[in-house]
Formats: C-alpha cells, sequence, structure tokens
C-alpha cells in the first residue's frame, strides 16, 4: 500500500498550507481563451489535440473570456486585434495570465521593421507572463511555456494578496 | 482563342484614342495601356463582346509609380469560354488618383478595388462600398504600400516603430 493509501485509511486528513491548495487548483485547469490569431494558433491547436494532450493538464478551449484564466497570444497582433485583444483581456476575471506564443507576439518577429500594420510586442497593451520562443514554437515548446506558468502560480499567494 | 495582339486591335478599332498602347518590351505578358477614365466602358466591352467574353476578372492590383509621379492599376483578364488571357494598365496622377470601378462588370472586383484603396489611396469612382479593408477603419497615416509612405509614431496610444 502506498504512502497516500495509508495516510488516507488512517486519518482522512491531509495537512497543507491554504497556499499550496488553493494554487494546485488553480494551476491545474487553466481554462484559455478560445482564440487564435495567425500560424501559431495551428501549433496551438495541435498542442489542444489528442498526440499531445493539452488536456492532461487541464487546460481547455473556453470560448468565453469571462470564464477563462489563461490567454495565449498564438499569432501576429496587427494593430487593428491589438485594441480586441486589449478587451479580451479586460474581459477576463482575474487572476489572469498571459502566454505570448512565437516571436511575432513577443517582440513583432519578422515584421519588425517593415510591418507597418503590426504591434512590436503584445506586451505593448496587455501585461505578459511566459514568452515562448520559436516561429512557430512545436507544441513541446509550448507545453513547456505552460509548465513555467504552472510553476509561476505555484509560488503565487492567493491568501496574502488579498489581505 | 485570340493573341493579345488581336485583342488589342480589336479594341483600337472600338475605342481608338482611349486606347494608348500595347507594350511587349518587357519579360512578363505583353501589356494594354489604356485611358484611366475609359477602363469601366472598355472592360464592359470585353466582357460582354461575343468574341472575346472575357468572363474573369483574375487580378486586379495597385502599383505606385513614383518615378512617374503616377499610381497604376493592372487588370488581369481572362476568357474561360475562348481560353485567352489579357493584361490591362491604367494610370493615374498621384495628386487626384481617380479610376472608375469595373464592379459592374465583374462582382469580384469589390474586394480587390478596396485593397487598392486601402493600400494606395486609388479613388474607384461609382464603387458601391468603396472603404478600407485590410487596415483599420479609423487609419490616418495615410496610404502604406506608397513608396514615400510614412509610418506614425502611434496608434491609439500604442507605439508602432520598433
Amino acid at each position: 500500500m502506498g504512502l497516500l493509501d495509508k495516510e488516507f485509511a488512517d486519518t482522512n486528513i491531509v495537512i497543507s498550507t491554504t497556499d499550496d491548495v488553493l494554487n494546485w487548483a488553480r494551476l491545474s485547469s487553466l481554462w484559455q481563451v478560445s482564440f487564435g490569431l495567425a500560424c501559431c494558433a495551428i501549433e496551438m491547436m495541435a498542442t489542444s489535440a489528442s498526440h499531445y494532450d493539452f488536456d492532461r493538464f487541464g487546460v481547455i478551449p473556453r470560448p468565453s473570456p469571462r470564464q477563462a484564466d489563461v490567454i495565449i497570444i498564438s499569432g501576429t497582433v496587427t494593430l487593428k486585434m491589438a485594441t480586441r485583444i486589449k478587451r479580451l483581456y479586460e474581459q477576463m476575471p482575474d487572476p489572469k495570465y498571459v502566454i505570448s506564443m512565437g516571436s511575432c507576439s513577443n517582440c513583432g518577429g519578422p515584421y519588425w521593421e517593415h510591418g507597418y500594420h503590426v504591434l512590436k510586442g503584445v506586451d505593448r497593451v496587455i501585461p505578459v507572463d511566459v514568452y515562448v520562443p520559436g516561429c512557430p514554437p512545436r507544441p513541446e515548446a509550448l507545453l513547456e511555456g505552460l509548465l513555467k506558468l504552472q510553476e509561476k502560480i505555484r509560488n503565487e499567494s492567493m491568501v496574502r494578496k488579498s489581505k | 482563342m485570340k493573341n493579345a495582339e488581336e485583342i488589342f486591335q480589336i479594341l483600337k478599332n472600338k475605342f481608338q484614342d482611349s486606347v494608348l498602347e500595347f507594350k511587349t518590351d518587357q519579360p512578363t505578358e505583353p501589356i494594354i495601356i489604356v485611358q484611366a477614365l475609359e477602363i469601366d466602358k472598355i472592360c464592359s466591352f470585353l466582357s460582354s463582346e461575343d468574341e472575346l467574353q472575357f468572363n474573369s476578372l483574375v487580378n486586379l492590383s495597385g502599383v505606385d509609380e513614383i518615378k512617374e509621379n503616377k499610381l497604376s492599376v493592372y487588370y488581369h483578364l481572362e476568357s474561360t469560354i475562348h481560353r485567352h488571357k489579357i493584361l490591362l494598365k491604367i494610370s493615374t496622377s498621384r495628386e487626384k488618383p481617380e479610376v472608375p470601378s469595373v464592379v459592374e462588370v465583374w462582382q469580384g472586383a469589390n474586394w480587390h478595388e478596396r485593397e487598392a484603396y486601402d493600400m494606395f489611396g486609388i479613388i474607384f469612382l461609382n464603387h458601391p462600398d468603396l472603404r478600407r479593408i485590410l487596415m483599420p477603419y479609423d487609419w490616418e497615416a495615410g496610404y502604406p504600400l506608397r513608396k514615400d509612405y510614412e509610418n506614425p509614431e502611434y496608434y491609439q496610444g500604442m507605439k508602432v516603430p520598433y
């Protein structure tokens, strides 16, 4: 019999901190805004599909910003789209997180000089938690980005924050 | 099926002075240059004449020819009935770039003309819905594919240059 089974059998009590329990719950079901911009979105969809299975980390696409925890900026952010992205972000409830996926949304990517219509980095309109490099990043890279975000959430404190 | 030169002759006989030049001195297919303000009538003739029947506008694109101080529009036409193709060109001034729309002849010209308007500021007269198509509707910095275009510092509070 494993350790966990034995502890539950004896007392049914697990001792932990409130922060750890809340953070564990939050980082284990990060719902992402169902939303994609360019070719990075194709990789993001591949990450969600069965082979890479984003759902094993609790990530499912939620087609409403009001019930989502994370927004993955997957692709080129045009100036026309930037205002809409800002609105989507503002519609998300706190705590909310942003993963910037790929060179375009990190810094403008190949459009950095002559892209008259491209915002040179989504961090000019919304705060970014994790930058995933690549053009486009492979699904493994996006998974790594998500793990980094989970690590960040694990070290946060909801309890202390609310004081 | 007719070649470009035969089609040029037909146009020349019909429209005379409005058909300017038959240009062959380049690696592309021959170009038939016509008067800008006559393009709608010429296109309507090309599409309806029995021996021509250009039923498809393959492409319509704007070009900024800044050295000649002109804005041009190229029309790639094809007849899927007679299997022949031509390339039409018109030029207009940069100060007052006005060209009649060919949406009446080919519905597909609608978005192509909106794009040429969006990128080069070419005004298509009698276009049913001449708005920007790619850039934001409130874009005030000009027409991005003009050679003398300069990007603004800010758009809606967002810094534009890198």
